[in-house]
């Protein structure tokens, strides 16, 4: 560990902190629609859709066009990759995608998950990348951004359950949030020497005079909104290790802080719709507590390197010159510490980009990411997804809290009654089953254990990874699992969608359930929101909820796996 | 309910997707060829004639003893920019053992390196398997090979290598680091092999 390592990581805080106001202040603006430069457009796109704007949908009705909406784009997406031959922007002539691999891709970018388990620079056509998969991570974070501002409202207002219109919300989002910032941050990633083009392959004869074919493509348009929208898909299969998606360092710092600045800013967003902002604060600060746990848990562990290497002579002590640590499956000029930086914020936020191989982390190293997305995508999380997730943790420890005094827990001037908890305990059971069951079939069927790339704990760290990543939505990979099978294709397509839409509709009627709701005023029994107590109670709850789901599977995979990593043992 | 609902669905879907999939990266696209037509067409490094010898920011393979060497790559046959890839080898594979006690044992071999002072990013491959870089270390490990096999003066390819050290962007950001690819140009420039040193070397 460095002086400088600590100091990126300090840097990178700082910058968080000080970018969670305005975006947030900027979110509330877009979303209560005091934003009017793009009206007119807005208008006419209501206007052909058949969209009434003055609607105050229902939450029934409001997960009906979400259901809908994500129904209709899926199918394009699939229809698409299957045609994909037939039509135009193809210029490396790539066939037809695979049925199952159809399923998955449509699958996973719908979900804002992004899991891929195809080589994108040997799959796709540039029509594919540009209108389908770079599409898909514009609405998808839309409709997450939508939903946890129909959370917020259902929380924050009495309207008989009503949530707000979804088609506005949808609008809003992609129109004045996302393009604007997408477009300003992929023409620096192009400054910075990411590609941005409609040409063919280059052809280079290497200096040795070797062929080299360079791939091409619209690479920066498509970085810029997959960190933004927390989708994380790569353009090319090594994802934002790949010179050409992330080139240098400073374009590295913006990935990272991209892929939080949304989830950031919606807890300020949060805070001014309940009309207290420090409870908007007191939710970063759980964050940020649980987002630090992990980035130096992570870098402390990379950094220590790995000792079955440094016995055969690896230097693993960093210094001005060396990077030292564990390299495996790390780039030069990321180094070791903020290649544990963009693994922490990339699996805390359910982005799932990287900049380094996960799969060739340190045990305790690669368990951080893992740890981070059985949280519940949480730690500020997927863009909606995060602030929504965490609201629900939230109910849960008010609920908690008022177990422990005695009294009937309310949470921002309503009560929690029997349904809300039903509710939110069917969030957190379902992600759980899901990877859990999932997990299970995989370690103990022939096509499941078929696809390692490694064996021994680590082997059973890649399935659970990659069941955890999909239905967290988050899409990061321990990439040695060969998830372009029919097995894998078909349970990670479906575990992406039950991790999605499947804590939706809870999620969105408890919405309702809270918008129905009289807002009484607070007493001398409230249980404060907005104090440190509330924020180590919320860590607190969050931690348990996970550590007693996944800590069985964690301690047979990596925790074993680092006691026999110091041990020496190889697999 | 649900039928009403199908409209806005379906038009929404493909006007979302004019905008967000051909509008976007269209614009992008034409302003990045206006104000970094370099960067956004890949970097390329351009030879004698106009040959294309590749990007500054891809690796590419040197293995000839007159070339500083990049580290071992994944990527497909290694520096294959159609396969970009790691090994995803985990912390206790014994395949990955393997490969980084050969490459260790190499570099003692072949660069005189001692045991324990093996910079760590000469036996492991990258993420992407295209990483251009390697450490100051590496590079300056591999200078009395490089200087013997062109018959230079070691401590001025020495200084030609602490000259391409590129550091950490505005002071902080990431890693110093040498690119292979520009460096062995340079070298190339200064110290030209000789035709007689060109044939004992290989």
């Amino acid at each position: 560990m460095t002086a400088n390592g600590w100091l990126q990581i300090a840097l990178f805080s700082v910058a968080l902190l000080l970018i969670t106001k305005p975006m947030g202040i900027y979110i509330l603006r877009v979303v209560d629609g005091s934003m009017g430069w793009l009206r007119p457009v807005e208008r006419l796109l209501y206007r052909i859709a058949g969209v009434n704007p003055e609607e105050d949908q229902h939450w029934t009705r409001y997960a009906a066009s979400m259901l809908i909406f994500s129904a209709a784009t899926m199918l394009l997406t699939y229809g698409v990759l299957r045609l994909q031959q037939i039509l135009p922007l193809n210029p490396a002539a790539r066939g037809a995608v695979p049925d199952r691999q159809a399923f998955e891709t449509a699958a996973s970018f719908t979900t804002n998950t992004n899991w891929q388990s195809y080589p994108g620079e040997t799959t796709m056509s540039y029509f594919s990348q540009m209108t389908q998969l770079a599409y898909h991570n514009f609405v998808s974070a839309a409709t997450g951004i939508a939903l946890a501002i129909a959370l917020a409202r259902g929380i924050t207002r009495r309207s008989a359950g009503r949530l707000g219109n979804f088609w506005v919300d949808l609008v809003r989002v992609t129109l004045y949030l996302l393009l604007p910032l997408a477009t300003v941050l992929a023409l620096l990633f192009v400054q910075q020497g990411a590609i941005q083009n409609f040409a063919h392959y280059v052809t280079a004869t290497t200096v040795e005079g070797a062929k080299q074919v360079l791939s091409m493509g619209p690479v920066a348009s498509q970085e810029a909104i997959k960190q933004l929208g927390t989708n994380g898909g790569g353009f090319f299969n090594a994802n934002a290790a790949h010179p050409f998606e992330n080139p240098t360092p400073w374009s590295n710092f913006l990935n990272v802080l991209a892929i939080f600045v949304i989830p950031a800013g919606l807890t300020y967003t949060f805070g001014r719709m309940a009309n207290k902002q420090r409870h908007g604060w007191a939710l970063w600060a759980a964050m940020f507590v649980l987002f630090l746990g992990g980035a130096v848990t992570a870098y402390w562990a990379e950094a220590r390197g790995n000792p079955i290497h440094a016995a055969h002579g690896v230097d693993i002590a960093a210094s001005a010159i060396n990077p030292g640590g564990n390299m495996e499956g790390k780039e030069v000029r990321f180094g070791v510490a903020t290649s544990a930086l963009y693994a922490t914020v990339t699996t805390d936020a359910s982005c799932g980009a990287v900049n380094a191989m996960h799969d060739s982390f340190t045990p305790i190293g690669g368990m951080v990411p893992l740890v981070n997305m059985q949280l519940g995508e949480v730690v500020f999380g997927g863009v909606g997804a995060g602030l929504y997730g965490m609201l629900v943790m939230v109910i849960l420890t008010v609920f908690i809290a008022g177990l422990m005094v005695g009294r009937t827990p309310e949470y921002l001037g309503k009560k929690i009654q029997a349904r809300e908890v039903q509710m939110a305990m069917l969030f957190v059971l379902v992600f759980a089953g899901a990877v859990l069951t999932l997990s299970a079939i995989a370690s103990v069927t022939a096509p499941g254990l078929k696809g390692l790339n490694n064996s021994g704990p680590h082997g059973l760290s890649e399935i659970v990874y990659a069941f955890t990543s999909t239905a967290a939505n988050n899409g990061s990979a321990f990439a040695g699992l060969t998830g372009g099978t029919y097995f894998y294709n078909t349970l990670l397509g479906l575990n992406t969608l039950i991790g999605r839409f499947a804590m939706h509709v809870p999620m969105l009627a408890l919405a309702g359930f809270m918008a129905e709701k009289r807002i009484a005023p607070e007493s001398a029994g409230t249980f404060p929101v907005t104090t440190p107590l509330f924020v180590a109670l919320l860590v607190g709850v969050i931690l348990i909820v996970s550590a007693l789901t996944f800590f069985p599977a964690l301690s047979l995979g990596p925790i074993v796996e680092h006691f026999l990593m110091h041990a020496g043992r190889v697999f | 309910m649900l039928r009403n609902q199908l409209r806005p669905a379906i038009l929404l879907t493909l006007l979302l997707c004019v905008i967000t999939g051909f509008i976007y990266p269209g614009i992008v696209t034409g302003l990045a060829q206006i104000l970094f037509p370099h960067q956004a067409n890949g970097s390329l490094v351009v030879g004698a004639g106009g040959r294309v010898l590749g990007s500054s920011l891809i690796g590419q393979s040197f293995s000839r003893p007159e070339y500083f060497h990049p580290r071992p790559s994944a990527a497909g046959a290694g520096y294959d920019d159609t396969l970009s890839s790691g090994t995803n080898l985990g912390p206790t594979s014994a395949k990955l053992d393997t490969m980084v006690t050969t490459a260790a044992d190499s570099a003692v071999k072949q660069e005189g390196a001692v045991r324990g002072q093996i910079p760590s990013d000469m036996v492991t491959s990258s993420a992407s398997g295209l990483d251009p870089h390697i450490s100051p270390a590496n590079a300056l490990l591999q200078v009395a090979r490089v200087a013997r096999v062109r018959g230079a003066d070691p401590a001025a390819v020495q200084a030609l290598v602490t000259r391409s050290i590129e550091a950490r962007q505005l002071g902080v950001l990431g890693e110093a680091r040498v690119n292979v690819l520009m460096l062995n140009l340079a070298l190339d420039k200064q110290f030209p092999m000789h035709a007689v040193a060109s044939a004992t070397a290989r």
